[in-house]
């Protein structure tokens, strides 16, 4: 092994490890805020990488029509909520306006060629899509059991999970895809060839850090939803509906999720149920995190790139092994340093 | 009387089997300082958590001519009902200001400058959370805590404040400012629903106050009757009362 070999393989690794990053931070934002572990998140990938794929291929668009059924039934719900809390059936704007976006993009995805409309207008439809799509699955799936045990949130992630796959294979087929790059050429930094697609994740993963940043540093309603993270009680008392913080940390989730998705696809071919082992490598990383801090998920992230991009090289048949392995003596250190729950006082 | 800013008609509540709450009501008229007394366990808590639509009750909750069973949290803090639980439930790990801002969030859509203005108002009757305004909520000490979950609930511009247990853990000293606060904010028009172990001096600031004794309403009047009535004297205002008093002056 030599030096122009490590670098290419810190280089695979950094890519990689920048998404996990990514899934990392995506998973602990919605758990901390609503104590669901979002196993669907992978789907986002997947399906945003197979959407674009579709789109640069001629192929039909069909995730509008998923989109849609879910803006239905939570229209459907809606209604049911007011007729249950009121006695008459009202449709409220929010729903009703829901259901309309999603038949708009429907029809848009489905009647105009998206073929030749350029990679920046093709991730812009499939975030349109995909991020509504977040909210959808929070108000169906999980709203209405908001308050359930952590442990019934997890099974009802599972399913969720397990119907998307299913779904997913309707919508994309079993073969897999992968998309154009952004740009073509790369950066010569000395000895190394850096290819122009991992200067694109990590610049595009490290703007969308900065901005997540800010966000919940500097805006209140940033600050809302991590206070609905610290304390939910507290921060129902002053008018922070956990409903509310439960869908913006769904559509951030979707967000990532998709944005993932798009920058991924022109390196690796994705099929429709890979997203579960590339959502599950972020999982690690979180747990590095301790399912509480950013920054050393974020790193933790990083890691377990490096990891999987060595053990490739090296034992490229124990690659997942190695890689989950990881989690191993992690969960033995954090179990041996817990001094059990703290009182939130 | 006019009509009162909430009116609460046999509200009970229950936790599975056992009724924690039965068929109490009372009522808070503007501009008033209520208060509730009762032993450990009497369902006080309880109460102000099915006032405020933490917990699912039934019987009637009235508040500012609005009507309902089981109210929701989110409709009783859009219309200005606050309340600061036995917990103070603070958010920790973010900055003294920062939970005062997040305090406003209901008035989210007002300009900074609305803000800031309710904020230095607010620092003004706060000086020490001023001092304290970059540091993290976690850090404080306890009363300086107590302090910060009031004025985080005075920064939603309440009508009505409900305190769970104000003084409670607190030194004598700091109990005695939290008194004072109290009864500055009255002088400013916020009404008052105050649970209180401190009988002596909840009955002092007071104007009027309710017995709570196993969930149900025991005794109620004027708050300067009830402080002399042999009942309430013997049981909470006797010799432990009389150096909880000492204590406190």
């Amino acid at each position: 092994m030599n030096l122009q070999i490590v670098m290419l393989l810190g280089q695979d690794g950094i890519t990689n490890g920048a998404i996990y990053a990514l899934l990392a931070l995506s998973i602990l934002l919605v758990f901390t805020v609503t104590r669901i572990l979002l196993i669907p998140q992978g789907e986002f990938v997947a399906f945003a990488a197979l959407t674009m794929a579709a789109m640069q291929g001629g192929t039909p668009v069909r995730l509008g029509w998923l989109l849609l059924a879910l803006a239905a039934a939570a229209l459907v719900m809606d209604s049911h909520a007011a007729w249950r809390r009121d006695g008459r059936i009202a449709v409220r704007r929010g729903p009703a306006l829901g259901v309309a976006y999603a038949a708009g993009l429907t029809a848009l995805t489905t009647l105009v060629p998206l073929a030749e409309a350029g990679v920046a207008l093709q991730a812009l439809v499939t975030m349109a899509l995909i991020v509504p799509l977040g909210l959808a699955l929070y108000r169906v799936f999980y709203q209405p059991i908001a308050a359930a045990h952590p442990l019934v949130l997890l099974i009802v992630s599972i399913a969720v999970h397990v119907v998307l796959v299913g779904v997913g294979l309707l919508m994309f087929g079993p073969e897999g895809a992968r998309t154009e790059p952004f740009s073509d050429g790369g950066l010569r930094l000395g000895m190394v060839m850096l290819n122009s697609q991992t200067i694109w994740v990590v610049a595009v993963s490290l703007a969308l850090i900065l901005g997540l940043y800010l966000f919940f540093e500097r805006s209140l309603y940033g600050k809302a939803l991590r206070a609905a993270a610290v304390n939910r009680l507290g921060a129902e008392l002053v008018g922070i509906s956990p409903e509310l913080a439960g869908k913006a940390s769904f559509a951030l989730a979707a967000l990532i999720g998709s944005l993932s998705g798009i920058l991924i696809a022109p390196i690796t071919t994705i099929y429709y149920d890979s997203g579960f082992i590339i959502s599950l490598k972020g999982f690690v990383g979180a747990i590095i995190g301790g399912l509480a801090s950013y920054p050393v998920a974020a790193l933790g992230a990083l890691l377990i790139g490096q990891a999987e991009s060595f053990s490739t090289f090296w034992a490229s048949s124990y690659k997942e092994v190695i890689v989950f392995t990881l989690i191993l003596p992690v969960l033995v250190w954090r179990s041996l340093s817990h001094h059990g729950a703290e009182d939130e006082e | 009387m006019s009509a009162p800013l909430l009116e609460v008609t046999d509200l009970c509540v229950s936790y599975g089997k056992i009724e924690a709450l039965s068929n109490a009501s009372l009522r808070v008229g503007e501009g008033q300082i209520v208060t509730v007394i009762g032993p450990n366990g009497a369902g006080k808590t309880t109460l102000l958590s099915a006032i405020m639509g933490v917990l699912p009750s039934r019987g009637r909750v009235s508040f500012l001519g609005h009507d309902g069973q089981s109210p929701a949290i989110q409709d009783m803090v859009a219309r200005g009902m606050s309340l600061v639980p036995e917990k103070r439930a603070l958010f920790a790990t973010m900055s003294v200001e920062d939970n005062l801002r997040l305090g406003g969030f209901r008035f989210h859509s007002r300009s900074k400058r609305e803000q800031d203005a309710a904020m230095e108002e607010l620092y003004s009757l706060f000086p020490r959370l001023k001092e304290r305004r970059g540091q993290m909520a976690a850090t404080l000490s306890g009363g300086e805590r107590q302090m910060l979950a009031l004025a985080r609930a005075l920064m939603g511009g309440p009508k009505l404040l409900m305190l769970d247990e104000p003084s409670l853990g607190l030194a004598p000293l700091i109990v005695r400012e939290v008194f004072r606060i109290i009864a500055e904010l009255r002088s400013k028009g916020v009404s008052i629903l105050l649970i209180e172990q401190n009988a002596r001096a909840a009955l002092r600031v007071a104007d009027y106050a309710y017995v709570l004794e196993l969930g149900r309403i025991a005794m109620e009047g004027p708050a300067s009757q009830l402080a002399h009535d042999p009942r309430v004297v013997a049981a909470y205002l006797g010799m432990a009362g009389k150096h909880q008093e000492m204590l406190a002056s």
